[in-house]
């Protein structure tokens, strides 16, 4: 059997430990945000919204991460002004956006002429195809992602803990739910290559939840996230080259084994 | 003198249709006036337009130029309405409470206004703790520093006596008396009986607006107020806690 050492020879490995970092930072960041602010549902429906948009790329022949994006932001627009303006239930409107968008997608690729061969990659994923310009769009997203939470870090945790408190104090509400928003689609998108449409909200909640065992203090929690995210994404790589299986679910699997065992430990050593 | 706030013939609700009706008040500096009424009477919607999380559908609310900032009203939401499990530490709760000049003023001069204001309330212990992990009693004083770090010339209070057992109560009630000489205190309470003994003026709050220039009331005043709400039997059980306590 090949040695794990033997791995990091290879320019694809390398790529994908890269792509890890990347995923593990906005995801981790992202992902406590969404936790935190109970927003895990709609941003599920943000992310199979996408799928459309992946659809409509094929389509038409254009980039498919650029039309996840568009269907991605559309979305989230979408539930916000089905909720807000239109008076449907939020639940609701979050579940007609989420298949509206998987119908679409499929719609579109059944219409596409010929085999599309990677569209299995979009759906569960595929860390070790990460090209080298996703890998810097990536960047540009951890960048953006920790600058938005640095400088405005104060505002978005007061506004997720309690908006109309924010409000009563004359906080620019409407303008970070904007940003937030928009900052989740674009997690969602640009990690799509690592695990998935279908896996990637487990990226966002389950290094959270086991962060959350430790401690409840925001920024500690984004910490922690980022580092089990990391842990988890790093060892499912590993385990899916050792025993040859899609990396995706292998990633997911180590998540929610992590969670599982930590929770257990915490569970019997009270 | 100038009121502080000046409320003009209001009328606010939700989906356009009113839950108060033409409401004249006046807010005048050092007032400690208590609103009580029924369920869906319009208390908190009252503090919502003063507050200004909701726009009046009629009539206005107007500010005494001292009042411009909106650092000067201090709001104290009902705690009902906190998600209980929010991964947020008291300190940072408190802090927040300073939001407004959070990018003008640096963070160790905030530090020190937020130990400051929790050691004066006797919560300087539990500034590391997470909100979920605390009593009723603890939540109810970090929202009140909250509400208080900014110096605001009016308090707002929404049920600040729910979900607090005695001893807070009586504590809340000191605490305010003593604000009272810098500010006035606007309560909203389901329960006559255990806020007029503190407050100096009583609004009976049910659709309309009756204000009562005095902090005693009358189960027949409460009537013919058109406020259905009950005297007696807090009262009753008041009175009996003390008996027993003595």
């Amino acid at each position: 059997m090949n040695s794990i050492a033997e791995l990091f020879q290879y320019s694809f490995f390398i790529k994908a430990l890269v792509a890890a970092v990347f995923a593990s930072i906005s995801c981790g960041i992202i992902g406590s945000y969404i936790v935190a602010r109970r927003i895990v549902f709609i941003s599920g429906g943000i992310t199979h919204a996408s799928f459309g948009g992946i659809g409509l790329a094929f389509f038409l022949g254009f980039e498919p991460l650029l039309g996840a994006l568009i269907f991605a932001i559309l979305s989230a627009l979408g539930i916000q002004f089905f909720t807000k303006v239109a008076g449907v239930r939020e639940d609701s409107s979050i579940a007609i956006w989420w298949s509206l968008g998987m119908a679409l997608g499929i719609m579109f690729v059944f219409l596409t002429p010929g085999y599309t061969p990677n569209l299995m990659s979009y759906l569960f994923g595929n860390i070790l195809t990460v090209s080298t310009s996703e890998l810097w769009w990536m960047f540009a997203l951890v960048v953006v992602i920790i600058l938005a939470f640095t400088i405005f870090y104060k505002p978005i945790l007061y506004i997720a803990f309690d908006e109309e408190f924010a409000r009563t104090a004359g906080l620019r509400v409407p303008f970070f739910n904007y940003l937030t928003i928009t900052l989740v689609a674009l997690t969602v998108v640009l990690n799509i290559r690592v695990v998935g449409i279908i896996l990637i909200l487990s990226l966002l909640t389950l290094p959270q939840a086991t962060a959350n065992l430790f401690t409840s203090d925001f920024k500690k929690m984004i910490g922690l996230s980022t580092l089990f995210a990391f842990t988890g994404t790093f060892s499912g790589l590993i385990i899916s080259w050792w025993i040859d299986i899609p990396s995706g679910a292998s990633i997911i699997f180590t998540l929610v084994t992590i969670f599982v065992v930590i929770k257990l430990v915490k569970h019997f050593s009270k | 003198m100038n009121p502080l706030i000046q409320i003009n013939d209001l009328s606010a609700g939700y989906n356009k249709i009113p839950v108060i009706r033409h409401v004249n008040l006046k807010v005048f500096d050092n007032d400690y006036i208590g609103v009580i009424g029924p369920n869906g009477g319009g208390k908190t919607t009252l503090l919502k337009v003063i507050s200004g999380l909701l726009q009046p559908l009629s009539g206005n609310v107007e500010f005494d130029k001292s009042l411009s900032d909106k650092k000067s009203i201090g709001y104290l939401p009902q705690i009902k309405n906190i998600d209980k499990k929010f991964p947020i530490t008291v300190f940072d709760v408190v802090r927040s409470g300073l939001m407004l000049n959070s990018r003008k003023e640096n963070s160790a001069n905030e530090k020190q206004k937020v130990t400051k204001i929790l050691e004066e309330s006797g919560i300087a212990g539990i500034s590391r703790k997470a909100i979920g992990e605390l009593s009723g009693g603890q939540m109810q004083r970090v929202f009140l520093c909250r509400a208080l770090i900014s110096d605001p010339k009016i308090l707002l209070l929404d049920e600040p006596d729910t979900f607090v057992d005695n001893t807070f109560e009586g504590e809340l009630y000191e605490k305010l008396q003593f604000l009272n000489e810098k500010m006035a205190i606007i309560l909203v309470s389901h329960d006559v009986s255990s806020i007029s003994g503190h407050v100096k003026t009583i609004a009976c709050m049910n659709g309309g607006l009756h204000y009562h220039p005095e902090n005693q009331i009358t189960q027949e005043q409460l009537d013919n107020y058109n406020c259905p709400i009950k005297l007696v039997s807090h009262a009753v059980r008041r009175k009996t806690t003390k008996n027993y306590e003595a």
